[in-house]
């Protein structure tokens, strides 16, 4: 059963992994237009959450969101065909990157504004406290967000009606170019948890493990009634913050130094010493996952663009 | 049929709705035991319980931004932002969340909330909780935008707004509050979307909404007297804005004067001017005029405030105006 889960979550890397590198590919070819933020390097933070709740919880992205939107069961042809602008994406081709959601899935979608998406994850946690059912609320949000009033806001409203969400600041150390030393007044931003009166800890983000296990005593503190917790997952993105970044903030040497925590190679390494897998077993897993992304990304560019008479579809119910 | 407020009137639309509809609740701050800024919520929290008019700290934000993270997981929220211009703070939550999600995630999802709000001037309270920013989100694709001017439409538009799937910006004035009207026993809804005539008149159209629509009954009044029939037109819903029954009637007047509260420039009534020109030009014996607030911060002196929007007499200048060319 271990085994399986296991598998299941260094898949599940791979994919985000290797989709974000596709991604990569197809901004420099010009067949994806405008912004496109990956996640390479914090894989161990969405798809450890995602390991500790259920297809019925919800979670709400940021823009930064490819990661999400694959950990809670977002198919890879559907993302890739949102990125690439068609009409069979999961938003149509209206979306995009920024706001890639697969709300049948429970993703309540990634936004374009820094922090917007923390009070929508609250309000989602209030639905499920006033429906009386036992879903949890994964909010997941990065160290810039943890700046901005609506993240103040929305954790003062979770700790006072004590709310099933569970906050996942995602701290890859750089608002865009600026260090969270430079511009953050706590180094630790779990320790605002402490102003909302919620548990809260820090958790090394580049371990799919401790991410699942410190997520998931959060969930079942949050499915008895318990209220929010608040974890920092420290990680690192590889790439810039963007694709125009040049990464003048920060050295080779920290990259690289990073780069030695990466969440894949020590899981596979920990997968490969437990026995859960062979070495050729993993490599034929990583084979069928490029093989994946890459009928993905034919399915997407082979898919056609919405129709212009679509323009004004959906802008009302 | 009864005489009731208007304050009474949203009020009964609410409870109403709540006893139809579990899913519906109230969020906003001093909604509670306190019963609204302006009374509104009074009894609900006795009838309904903590649960359902839920008292918020003040975080206009993340109000807005949790009633949409509700109304999109199976709750009808309606959130009440105390005065209009604290909704300022609340804007990133409704124009870039509630209003986009349905349209950026593919139509995919609702946002069935109402953002309930009051808004205008009359009552000395300057330039942080008396102005009229109603065209702020009639700007925005993806909202509606509802203005009621009587107890009987306050009552049938809210209860539509509540049922409606959309998000919706249901902005009341502080001055109506305490005005009365015929509003019935019995259930009824008013659909969004349909102005009202309110007076018939062959000479001059005049569009208003909110307050201005009794301050150009009063116009209309006074213009009786001296010949002038005035056709008064309360749009009711801003957006969308019923243009039909606009042009309906400056086909039969041939004059329009559109009345606000809210600064001229930039305002609704220039957009309500450019739609009557684009679809009804030929329809028109004179130029269309706004008659609308200064722009200027609503000052607190009351000598100043009544002249920062239009009063009776502006309207009736207009009129007299538009009549003579």
């Amino acid at each position: 059963m271990k085994n399986r889960e296991w598998i299941g979550y260094l898949e599940t890397m791979l994919k985000i992994r290797c989709f974000e590198e596709k991604i990569f590919e197809l901004l420099g070819r010009d067949l994806i237009k405008g912004a496109s933020h990956v996640y390479a390097g914090e894989e161990a933070v969405a798809v450890g959450a995602c390991a500790a709740i259920k297809e019925d919880d919800y979670i709400a992205s940021t823009h930064r969101g490819h990661g999400h939107c694959l950990a809670k069961g977002g198919k890879l042809p559907e993302m890739m065909a949102e990125l690439c602008g068609r009409a069979t994406g999961y938003c149509k081709g209206r979306g995009g990157s920024m706001h890639i959601a697969d709300v049948k899935s429970g993703n309540l979608g990634a936004t374009g504004i820094v922090g917007s998406n923390i009070p929508v994850a609250t309000g989602a946690g209030l639905s499920v406290k006033l429906r009386g059912t036992e879903q949890v609320v994964l909010c997941f949000f990065g160290d810039g967000a943890s700046n901005t009033g609506v993240f103040h806001e929305s954790l003062n409203m979770a700790g006072s009606w004590t709310l099933p969400v569970i906050y996942i600041c995602e701290n890859n150390l750089y608002g865009m170019s600026s260090a969270v030393k430079r511009v953050c007044s706590v180094e630790d931003i779990a320790v605002r948890g402490k102003a909302y009166n919620m548990p809260s800890e820090v958790v090394d983000g580049m371990d799919i493990l401790k991410v699942k296990e410190a997520v998931g005593r959060a969930v079942l503190r949050a499915r008895e009634g318990k209220g929010p917790t608040l974890i920092e997952c420290k990680t690192y993105r590889y790439y810039g913050h963007s694709r125009s970044d040049p990464k003048v903030y920060r050295t080779k040497e920290e990259e690289a130094e990073w780069k030695k925590k990466d969440p894949i190679e020590t899981f596979k390494k920990k997968i490969f010493e437990e026995g859960a897998m062979t070495e050729e077993e993993i490599k034929n897993l990583e084979e069928e996952v490029k093989r994946q992304v890459d009928s993905a990304a034919e399915y997407a560019l082979n898919s056609p663009f919405p129709s212009p008479d679509t323009l004004t579809d959906d802008v009302y119910a | 049929m009864r005489e009731i407020y208007y304050r009474q009137a949203l009020s009964e639309a609410l409870s109403e709705e709540m006893e139809r509809d579990e899913r519906v609740f109230l969020m906003g701050e001093d909604i509670g035991v306190y019963g609204g800024a302006y009374g509104v919520t009074r009894g609900l929290y006795e009838k309904f319980g903590e649960e359902r008019v839920r008292d918020t700290a003040i975080s206009e934000a993340a109000i807005a931004g949790a009633a949409a993270g509700a109304a999109m997981t199976g709750m009808r929220p309606v959130a009440e932002i105390m005065y209009i211009d604290f909704s300022t703070i609340a804007t990133d939550q409704i124009i870039n969340i509630a209003a986009k999600n349905r349209y950026m995630f593919g139509g995919k999802t609702t946002v069935p909330l109402v953002i309930r709000t009051e808004g205008g001037t009359g009552r000395g309270i300057a330039a942080h909780h008396s102005q009229s920013l109603e065209a702020w989100y009639v700007h925005i694709p993806g909202l509606y935008v509802v203005m009621p001017s009587t107890p009987y439409d306050a009552k049938g538009l809210l209860k539509s707004s509540i049922r409606n799937d959309n998000p919706v910006i249901f902005i009341e004035h502080k001055m109506l509050y305490g005005t009365k009207g015929l509003v019935p026993e019995e259930e009824y809804t008013v659909p969004l979307g349909v102005a009202d005539v309110k007076r018939e008149g062959g000479d001059i159209t005049i569009i208003a909404y909110s307050k201005m629509v009794q301050v150009a009954l009063s116009a209309a009044d006074e213009l009786t007297r001296e010949g002038i029939e005035c056709e008064v037109i309360d749009l009711r819903t801003l957006k969308p804005l019923d243009i039909e029954t606009i042009l309906e009637s400056v086909k039969k007047t041939g004059k329009a004067i559109i009345v606000s509260e809210a600064c001229k420039t930039g305002g609704v009534t220039g957009e309500v001017a450019s739609q009557i020109m684009e679809m009804g030009f030929d329809y028109l014996d004179a130029p269309v005029i706004r008659v609308a607030g200064a722009d200027v911060p609503i000052p607190m002196s009351p000598a100043l405030e009544e002249v920062a929007i239009p009063q009776v007499s502006d309207i009736v200048e207009a009129v007299k105006e538009v009549i003579a060319r």
